[in-house]
């Protein structure tokens, strides 16, 4: 695989899940980072009462993730068979735990936004 | 009210997600200009090979009638065999319909290959449609000699603790069920490989560990004893992984033998008969994957293309092992399984095959040399369960050439090589037969 372009991960992606559901969650993760990025803005800081509350769906993320991976594949726990098993199963938790975190703090800011 | 350090104007943020967009898009490398050109350009085949050289040439040439001839309306993605014969998809996971991946400029004739004249510059079909080129890109696949296996008929696939995943999708999940049943009753079961070249020769090897972990997985292990017959001194043509098979088959109780080439079974009495070089054996069994001798098909046996002094029971297109371009006739090239080259019979080989075959056509259309070399990379994402493969590359020269050394190791039994088969693997090819990767 010595040319791994950029283009060639586009299109394997696209295969994986489809060309609209990728672009879909590509514009989905693209419209959550722009609110995010919107609120902390709007807000002058990171709210850090609403990162608290959002932090507590970060296990919840994680967890999800790597079981939506683990049932996807037909895998699990017993088949890590060496560190980056380990290291790839840690980089799919924190994925789903980010992912849900910001998605959390996102649509408490929006739905309950600080008072000034 | 102070500002924070993370505070910024609405207008710098605006600016931010636009330069950010515009970064996206405007990543895609510029594509190359086309080459113009009126060469008609025939590729027997429609399979792997076939259908990414398709798309790579429309995608490079201008003007160029490419004339792709294939009676197979199914598209069968082969490396998902495996997956199926497991039990873990249907059989539709590897079926889709040969016209779907074609480009639009590219026309299809839906007929067989019956001659090739390679002196005339004609293809017949089986029709009798004659086909003229000026290039010629043999791309046929194999053939899978079920007669060479005497008592052996396709009918049987599923039947009398028969399986054979190699015959199509259907046949992969009859496999299955077979040995879904002989893992639950117990017994005697052989996995083999036949002694000539073979497409994917990690695949009886998969299908033996496969059936292992089965029985493993089922608790029958205990009940279940399982033999690996190769024609060959060795397990796998390249001696270090041949060596890492031959440890995991030890500890997993896989008893090997050498020298044994299947001749023919007798399905009522559930006997095996092989040669060896002391003569023939006979083995009782309850359940046998049988896969046959391969050779390339008949048109392309039949015709002055084959190599004249290696592997003439098979019949292998004589091509430059670097260039894939015919020895005796530089108009003509072979990818895929079709290509007399050493290994690489797999769909890896067919990724890195076909640029370089292209990039030798173009050139010459353009009255250049190309410098593109083929080395003979092939990969194998030899599965030893369900949820651990090892991510197996290697070259001509017996190398390994792991993709990414240091991360992931080709002789360790890895889950995330697991996920590259299971996740990465289909969407490649698809991407592939698409000309994109």
């Amino acid at each position: 695989m010595k040319e791994l372009t950029l283009e060639t991960l586009l299109a394997v992606f696209e295969e994986i899940y489809g060309f609209w559901l990728f672009w879909g969650m590509v514009a989905a993760a693209l419209v959550v980072t722009v609110l995010f990025v919107w609120v902390l803005i709007r807000d002058h800081k990171l709210e850090a009462r609403t990162l608290v509350q959002a932090e507590l769906f970060a296990p919840v993320g994680a967890v999800a993730a790597i079981v939506f991976v683990f049932f996807m594949t037909s895998s699990g726990l017993r088949d890590m068979g060496g560190p980056i098993d380990v290291m790839m199963l840690v980089g799919i938790g924190a994925a789903g735990a980010v992912g849900l975190t910001i998605l959390a703090y996102v649509a408490r800011a929006l739905v309950r936004p600080p008072r000034g | 009210m102070t500002k924070s350090p993370l505070a910024a104007s609405r207008r710098a943020f605006l600016g931010l997600a636009a330069g950010g967009a515009a970064l996206t898009l405007g990543s895609a490398p510029a594509r190359a200009a086309r080459v113009k050109t009126s060469a008609r350009i025939v590729i027997l085949g429609a399979g792997a090979a076939g259908t990414a050289m398709a798309n790579r040439l429309v995608a490079s040439l201008e003007g160029a009638q490419i004339t792709l001839i294939d009676a197979r309306a199914e598209h069968l993605y082969q490396p998902g065999f495996t997956l199926i014969a497991a039990g873990l998809k249907p059989a539709a996971y590897s079926r889709s319909r040969t016209a779907d991946w074609l480009p639009r400029e590219a026309t299809l004739i839906a007929e067989a290959a019956a001659e090739i004249d390679p002196d005339a510059r004609q293809v017949t079909t089986d029709r009798g449609r004659k086909v003229p080129y000026d290039f010629l890109i043999v791309a046929t696949g194999l053939t899978l000699d079920w007669d060479a296996v005497q008592g052996f008929t396709p009918d049987l696939i599923g039947t009398n603790g028969i399986g054979a995943h190699y015959a199509g999708p259907a046949a992969a999940e009859a496999t299955y069920r077979a040995m879904d049943a002989f893992a639950e009753k117990g017994g005697v079961a052989l996995f083999g490989r036949p002694a000539t070249e073979m497409k994917c020769a990690g695949a009886p090897l998969k299908i033996a560990f496969l059936t292992e972990d089965h029985a493993t997985r089922k608790g029958t292990r205990g009940r279940v004893e399982i033999h690996y017959l190769a024609p060959q001194k060795a397990l796998f043509s390249v001696p270090i992984v041949a060596e890492k098979v031959r440890m995991l088959f030890d500890e997993r109780g896989i008893a090997a033998h050498y020298g044994h080439t299947l001749k023919s079974i007798d399905p009522g009495a559930r006997i095996a008969t092989y040669t060896t070089p002391e003569g023939e054996v006979q083995m009782g069994y309850d359940y046998i994957n049988v896969i046959p001798p391969m050779r390339a098909p008949a048109a392309v046996r039949n015709s002055p293309l084959p190599w004249a002094d290696k592997w003439t029971d098979q019949g292998w297109v004589e091509v430059d092992q670097k260039t894939l371009r015919h020895i005796r006739y530089p108009d003509i090239f072979a990818v895929g399984d079709v290509a007399g080259v050493p290994k690489g019979k797999t769909a890896a080989s067919v990724k890195w095959q076909v640029p370089v075959a292209q990039a030798h056509l173009i050139a010459t259309l353009q009255g250049r040399e190309a410098t593109e070399v083929y080395e003979g990379y092939t990969s194998c994402p030899l599965i030893t369960r369900v949820g651990r493969a090892m991510l197996v590359e290697f070259d001509y020269n017996n190398n390994l050439t792991p993709s990414f050394p240091g991360i992931i190791s080709p002789l360790e039994e890895l889950w995330i090589s697991w996920l590259m088969k299971e996740v990465a693997l289909k969407a490649t090819y698809n991407a592939m037969l698409r000309g994109k990767a």
